[in-house]
C-alpha cells in the first residue's frame, strides 16, 4: 500500500523539482544577464504570449490567420493613446498605465469581436486571405490616422507603472544590480506569460479544447454533436486577438517607441512560423516556437562576424535578419514535412515512445 | 467624364493583370486543393529574371527566359516541397507555402535590395491619345496580352488532354487517378503554368507608370488574393471577374484620391481589401465560388 502511495507522489515531485530549477532560473536571470539578453529574452516572452493566442485560434481551432499584426498593433497603439497624457501633441487620455493596459487588450478584443461575422463564418484559407486585410486596414490608419498614432514616426510609449513601481530606468539598485527597465520588465513579462499559459491551458484542456479541436478535426461532425462552430469560432479569434494584443502591450513597453513599419505582413508571417515550428494546438508548442523565432535573429546579431556567411548589414553579405529568415522559413518547410507536430510534439512523442498518435496532450 | 473613362480603363487594364495572377492561383487550387501563399513571390522571381537578363539578351527573350524560369520556380516548389508531403489535411501544405515564400522572399528582396529594375520593355513611357482619353501604351499591352493569356488559357482548360486531366482531377482525385490521370503530372503543370502567368502579371505590374521591379512588387502582386478569393477561389470566372473588379476599384480609389482626402492617402492600395471584405459578408464562398453545402 505504502508503496502506491509513493510512487505517484515520486512521479509528481520530479515534475515540480523541474518546474522549480526552471522557475528559480528564468528569476535570477535579470542579476547575471547584460540588457541585450534580457530584451532579447522580453521579446520572446512578447511574442510567446501572441504566440499562444494564435495557436490557440489556428492550432487547436484550425482557423487560419494573417491578421496578427493587426491586433499587436491594436494592443501597442491602444496602450499608447490611453496611457499617453497628451504632451507630444498626440492623442492620450492620461489614464493609470495599469488600466491603459487592460482597456488595450478590451479594445482589441471589441476589434476581434467586430470582425466576427467574417471570423465565424469562414475558415482555412478564406479566412487566411480575408485576414490578411486586417493588415492592410491596420496599416493605412497607423499611417493616416496622425493625431492617434503619430503617423510614419510612430509615438512614444509611456513607460507602466503599477503600485507606485514604474518600469523603466529609473536606477533600482537590487542586491547590488542595478535595475532599469529591461530587468524590472522581465518579471512583468515572466507574470503575464504564466498567466496566459496556464488559462490556455485551462482553455484548451476544458470543455471549450475539446469544441475547438472538434471543428478543427470535423467541423459537421462537431455541429452535430451540438457544438455551436460560428459562435465558438468567433469567440477564439476575440480570445486570440486579446493575447495578440496583451503580447503588444509588452513589445511596445520593451521599444519604447511604436511604429506602423513593424506591424506588417511579415510579423504575422512570423506568429504563423512560431506556431507551426513549436507545434500546432500546445501551449507549450507556441512557447518553444516563438522563443525559436525571435531569439534567432539576437544570436545571429551577436555573433555575426563570428559565424561564416552571415556578415554585418550593409556590408553585402546575408545580413543576420535576413540569415534568421531563411532558417525559419526552411524551418517552417521542414518542420511541417519531416516533424509534423512540431518542436515539442516530437519531443514528447519521442519521450512517451507513442508513435501512432498525433494528439499530444496539451500543456 | 473623360477622367471617369481613363479611369476605368486603366481599371480594366490593371484588373486583367490581377486576373492572370488570380488565375495561377485559382489553377493550383483546383489541381491541390492547395492555397499558394507563395504566389507573390513566383512572380517576383520572374520579374527578377526578366530584368536581370534584358540588357545581355533584349527584351523578349529576357521575357521568355522569365517566364520559364518562374514556371521552372514552381514547379521545382511542387516537386521538391509539396510532393513531399502525404498527409490529407489541406491547409497543412498551405503552410507549407508560407514558409517557401518567406526563403523566396527573403533571397529576392535581398538581391534587389534598395534598388528600382527596369524590365527593359519597349513600350516605355508612350501615351496614346484618344480624343480626350489618353492612355499609356504599356496599359494597352496589358490588356491585350493578359486577354490573349486568359483566352489561350481556357481554351486549353476546355479542349486539350491536359485541362481534361486538370479538371478531372478538381472534380474528384481518386476517380482522375484510376482513370489513368498521372496526378504528379496534374499538379506539376498547374504549378508550372501559374508560375509562368505570374511571371506575364510581374512584366506588366512594373511598367510605366510603375517606377519598377522592387521589394514593394511583392506587395501589389499580393492583391490578387482578394481577387481570387472575391471570386471564388474554385471558379476560373471567378478570378477573372474578381481581378477586373479589384483593378477597376483600386483605378477608382487612386482616381477621386483628391476628393476623399478624409479617408487618408494611398486609399488604392487599401481598396481591394475593403471590396473583399464587403462582399464575403454577403458571400462567404465569394461570387462564383462552389457553395458548401451542409446544414446541422
Amino acid at each position: 500500500m505504502s508503496e502506491a502511495l509513493v510512487r505517484p507522489l515520486r512521479l509528481l515531485s520530479a515534475r515540480t523539482y523541474l518546474w522549480t530549477a526552471v522557475a528559480v532560473l528564468l528569476l535570477a536571470l535579470p542579476f547575471y544577464l547584460d540588457r541585450f539578453w534580457l530584451q532579447a529574452g522580453l521579446f520572446a516572452m512578447a511574442a510567446a504570449i501572441g504566440a499562444i493566442g494564435i495557436n490557440l485560434l489556428t492550432g487547436a481551432t484550425g482557423q487560419l490567420s494573417m491578421g496578427h499584426a493587426f491586433f499587436l498593433a491594436v494592443g501597442a497603439y491602444g496602450y499608447c493613446v490611453f496611457a499617453a497624457d497628451g504632451g507630444d501633441g498626440l492623442a492620450g487620455l492620461g489614464l493609470p498605465t495599469w488600466l491603459a493596459a487592460v482597456l488595450a487588450v478590451l479594445v482589441t478584443g471589441v476589434a476581434g469581436g467586430l470582425f466576427s461575422p467574417i471570423s465565424g463564418r469562414l475558415s482555412g484559407a478564406y479566412l487566411g486571405i480575408a485576414t490578411l486585410a486586417l493588415v492592410f486596414i491596420g496599416q493605412h490608419v497607423m499611417f493616416n490616422a496622425h493625431d492617434l498614432t503619430g503617423g510614419a514616426n510612430g509615438r512614444d510609449v509611456p513607460p507602466l507603472s503599477l503600485f507606485g513601481l514604474t518600469f523603466d530606468d529609473s536606477e533600482l539598485l537590487v542586491a547590488a544590480v542595478p535595475f532599469g527597465s529591461a530587468e524590472k520588465l522581465w518579471y512583468a513579462g515572466l507574470v503575464l506569460l504564466a498567466a496566459g499559459a496556464l488559462f490556455a491551458r485551462g482553455v484548451l484542456r476544458g470543455r471549450p479544447g475539446r469544441a475547438m479541436n472538434a471543428i478543427r478535426d470535423h467541423r459537421i461532425a462537431a455541429g452535430v454533436l451540438g457544438v455551436p462552430v460560428a459562435r465558438h469560432r468567433a469567440a477564439v479569434f476575440v480570445l486570440s486577438s486579446m493575447y495578440a494584443a496583451l503580447a503588444g502591450v509588452l513589445l511596445a513597453l520593451v521599444f519604447q517607441r511604436t511604429v506602423p513599419d513593424y506591424f506588417g505582413i511579415t510579423l504575422s508571417l512570423e506568429y504563423l512560423a512560431m506556431i507551426v515550428i513549436g507545434g500546432l494546438g500546445s501551449v507549450s508548442g507556441a512557447v518553444a516556437g516563438a522563443v525559436f523565432v525571435s531569439v534567432l535573429p539576437q544570436l545571429l546579431t551577436r555573433w555575426s562576424d563570428a559565424l561564416p556567411l552571415v556578415s554585418a548589414p550593409g556590408t553585402g553579405g546575408i545580413a543576420p535578419g535576413e540569415a534568421s529568415r531563411y532558417l525559419y522559413g526552411a524551418a517552417v518547410v521542414l518542420v511541417v514535412l519531416f516533424l509534423p507536430g512540431g518542436l515539442v510534439g516530437t519531443a514528447v512523442r519521442r519521450r512517451t515512445g507513442n508513435d501512432t498518435g498525433t494528439h499530444t496532450e496539451e500543456r | 467624364m473623360s477622367t471617369l473613362a481613363e479611369i476605368l480603363l486603366n481599371g480594366l487594364s490593371l484588373g486583367s493583370v490581377y486576373a492572370l495572377i488570380a488565375l495561377g492561383f485559382v489553377v493550383i487550387f483546383r489541381a491541390t486543393e492547395v492555397v499558394n501563399f507563395a504566389h507573390a513571390s513566383l512572380l517576383l522571381a520572374g520579374g527578377y529574371v526578366t530584368a536581370t537578363l534584358h540588357d545581355d539578351l533584349g527584351f523578349w527573350p529576357a521575357l521568355l527566359v522569365g517566364i520559364a524560369g518562374a514556371a521552372l520556380v514552381g514547379a521545382a516548389v511542387e516537386f521538391l516541397v509539396m510532393r513531399r508531403y502525404r498527409g490529407s489535411d489541406h491547409s497543412v501544405p498551405a503552410i507549407v507555402t508560407i514558409g517557401v515564400d518567406i526563403l523566396l522572399t527573403t533571397e529576392l528582396t535581398r538581391r534587389i535590395g534598395t534598388d528600382v529594375l527596369a524590365l527593359g520593355d519597349p513600350w516605355g513611357d508612350a501615351v496614346l491619345k484618344l480624343g480626350p482619353i489618353s492612355l499609356a501604351h504599356t496599359r494597352i499591352a496589358a490588356f491585350v496580352a493578359a486577354a490573349l493569356l486568359i483566352t489561350a488559357f481556357l481554351l486549353a482548360f476546355r479542349y486539350t488532354s491536359w485541362g481534361v486531366a486538370m479538371r478531372a482531377a478538381a472534380e474528384s482525385a481518386e476517380t482522375a487517378a484510376l482513370m489513368g490521370v498521372r496526378l504528379g503530372r496534374v499538379s506539376l503543370g498547374a504549378w508550372a503554368v501559374a508560375g509562368g502567368l505570374a511571371a506575364v502579371a510581374a512584366l506588366f505590374l512594373t511598367v510605366f507608370p510603375t517606377p519598377g521591379l522592387e521589394r514593394a512588387t511583392s506587395l501589389a502582386a499580393l492583391k490578387a488574393f482578394p481577387a481570387a478569393i472575391l471570386g471564388g477561389l474554385d471558379s476560373t470566372t471567378g478570378a477573372l471577374v474578381g481581378g477586373l473588379l479589384v483593378g477597376v476599384t483600386e483605378s477608382l480609389a487612386t482616381g477621386y484620391q483628391s476628393d476623399l482626402t478624409f479617408l487618408g492617402r494611398g486609399l488604392g492600395d487599401l481598396a481591394p481589401y475593403l471590396v473583399m471584405v464587403a462582399i464575403l459578408l454577403v458571400r462567404p464562398s465569394g461570387l462564383f465560388g462552389t457553395k458548401e453545402l451542409a446544414r446541422v
